[in-house]
């Protein structure tokens, strides 16, 4: 049965540019990059319970892949190297870190993004002589939300087939205990990397793909911390323990946003926090769970 | 060739050594009692053969095989398996999972049916099995030691290495907790076992070995072990000085 609606749904959403208005698009753009950055930091944060701030550094490395070569590639070598240079990030950080527990990889996470940032600004400005870049390729709107769209599947597919494999079974384990992990056999540090490394790769292919929508880009454009902490708050509000979890979280919550930014700006950040305090305190495994727990106590008090 | 061999084992934390070139050995199949006042180094030792800490100087070898420096998954993988002894369980996985990662980590590396199967087994024989599906977080203390015994046995293992496995049980637990580890033990598991209840030790274990101090001050059979005035003098302080 799934077979054919995944699939199906699949056609529809990818159909939904013939129909819809230019604006209806960039909000499309905007939600399914949210579906991708929340399912891929869930992929890697949500069963090992290793709380990542740096969704950031990985998206805004890809967006200046691409910024950087834009003028000296085709678009699809760019998204081969952006794939290597997410990757390659990922591994150098990961094998420095993933044995930093708790509160530091958080920390240190939250930091890694600001580093890269000021790293790129240094080089912009001492070696390649000017902050800003333009980003210039012949990719339409629709362009982007198929790929992007593709990307989204990829990522909750992967998920899927992650979650019934060795490696998932490996990550449930270390995020309740990794000293019986590793009395179990579990090679700790290879499979944190493992993952760590499919999740950062996704988020940086993500932030190429959607790079040319910025035009103009610079690293305090790019390098938002926000669009970490939305991630986050998504793929909590939604479930970083389910497959859908991130992208049910992610759907609402991106078109939340989008219309307290656009009514109320400057207040607007003050809902971000208080929703931070409300997914922590409601949901603390998320909505999905939330639901389910609910359904479950109905259950007993009728049993 | 003896099964396990400790040789001159050594962890020094800072000043203080806590286990102080340890020397025995283990054949296939025997069950050994690790015994030794509180703070002797039973646990640090312990902690030393399955990899939960480095060890300092000394060598441990599995069937001829140095374990020395490596990590405890790789140790896990070499074929030995223990237990806690502050038990630790997986709270947020279910009964099935929590045994079943042995098996698919451990040396045999089942997957899919076999991994289950190999699970379910380990379950029925620590009593468990009818509740394989439950989420491990709703266990009693008695069933989540049983629990990660059942884990322990999932891997397969070549030694066993009980910490203190018995304690906190309740007198007709304990008496299906000694009856349990008597099974495993003649099923011809090679077992390594602390523990500090005189009755489950008497019962269970031919010979003993008595750390005081982090050093090794008896290794020997059980009934002279309890007599050996050494072995009086670390529990209860030595009377000639009295």
């Amino acid at each position: 049965m799934k077979y054919v609606i995944y699939p199906v749904a699949l056609a529809l959403l990818a159909a939904v540019p013939f129909v819809a208005s230019d604006y209806a698009l960039g909000l499309l753009i905007g939600m399914v990059t949210y579906v991708t950055l929340a399912s891929a930091w869930a992929m890697f944060s949500g069963p090992t319970h290793y709380v990542s701030l740096a969704t950031v550094a990985f998206y805004g490395a890809g967006a200046y892949v691409v910024a950087m070569l834009n003028e000296v590639m085709a678009y699809p070598m760019i998204l081969l190297i952006t794939a290597g240079v997410g990757a390659t990030m990922a591994l150098v950080v990961g094998l420095s870190t993933l044995r930093l527990a708790g509160v530091y990889f958080v920390i240190f996470s939250f930091g890694l993004a600001e580093l890269i940032r000021q790293l790129i600004t240094w080089y912009e400005i001492n070696i390649y002589g000017t902050l800003g870049r333009y980003i210039f390729v012949d990719i339409t709107a629709r362009g982007i939300y198929w790929q992007m769209l593709g990307l989204a599947a990829i990522t909750i597919g992967l998920t899927a087939y992650i979650n019934r494999s060795r490696l998932g079974l490996a990550l449930r384990v270390i995020g309740d205990d990794e000293v019986v992990a590793a009395h179990s056999g579990i090679p700790l540090a290879r499979m944190k990397l493992m993952a760590f490394v499919l999740s950062a790769t996704i988020l940086t292919l993500a932030g190429a793909i959607a790079s040319p929508r910025w035009v103009y880009v610079e690293p305090a454009i790019v390098f938002n911390p926000t669009v970490s902490f939305l991630t986050v708050i998504m793929a909590l509000f939604g479930g970083a323990n389910r497959l859908w979890g991130p992208a049910l979280g992610a759907i609402p919550l991106f078109l939340a946003f989008e219309y307290l930014s656009a009514h109320f700006p400057d207040v607007y950040p003050i809902f971000l926090g208080a929703l931070f305090i409300g997914v922590v305190f409601l949901f603390p495994n998320g909505v999905l769970a939330g639901i389910e727990g609910l359904r479950r106590g109905k259950k007993e008090e009728t049993a | 060739m003896s099964l396990l061999t400790i040789d001159k084992a050594t962890k020094k934390f800072g000043g203080l050594t806590a286990v102080d070139g340890v020397s025995f050995s283990l054949e296939q199949g025997e069950i050994l009692g690790l015994l030794g006042p509180n703070g002797s180094g039973k646990t640090t030792l312990i902690n030393l053969i399955s990899g939960a800490l480095p060890m300092t100087s000394g060598d441990i070898r599995l069937n001829g095989v140095s374990l020395a420096g490596k990590r405890a998954d790789q140790i896990a993988h070499a074929g030995v398996a223990r237990t806690f002894q502050l038990v630790r369980i997986l709270p947020s996985l279910s009964l099935m999972e929590n045994v079943m990662i042995t098996a698919v980590f451990g040396a045999k590396s089942h997957w899919g049916q076999a991994a289950k199967d190999t699970a379910m087994t380990a379950l029925s024989r620590v009593g468990l099995a009818n509740r394989a599906t439950a989420n491990a977080g709703s266990l009693t203390y008695i069933d989540q030691k049983r629990l990660e015994l059942a884990r322990a046995l999932a891997a397969e293992p070549e030694v066993l290495l009980l910490d203190e496995w018995l304690a906190g049980l309740n007198p007709t637990e304990l008496a299906q907790g000694i009856a349990l580890i008597r099974e495993l033990s003649q099923s011809g598991l090679t077992i390594l076992m602390v523990e500090h209840i005189m009755e489950a030790v008497r019962a269970l274990c031919p010979r003993v070995v008595v750390m005081n101090s982090g050093s090794l001050i008896a290794d020997e059979a059980t009934q002279s072990a309890l007599n050996d005035p050494r072995v009086i003098a670390a529990y209860l302080g030595d009377s000639a000085d009295a």
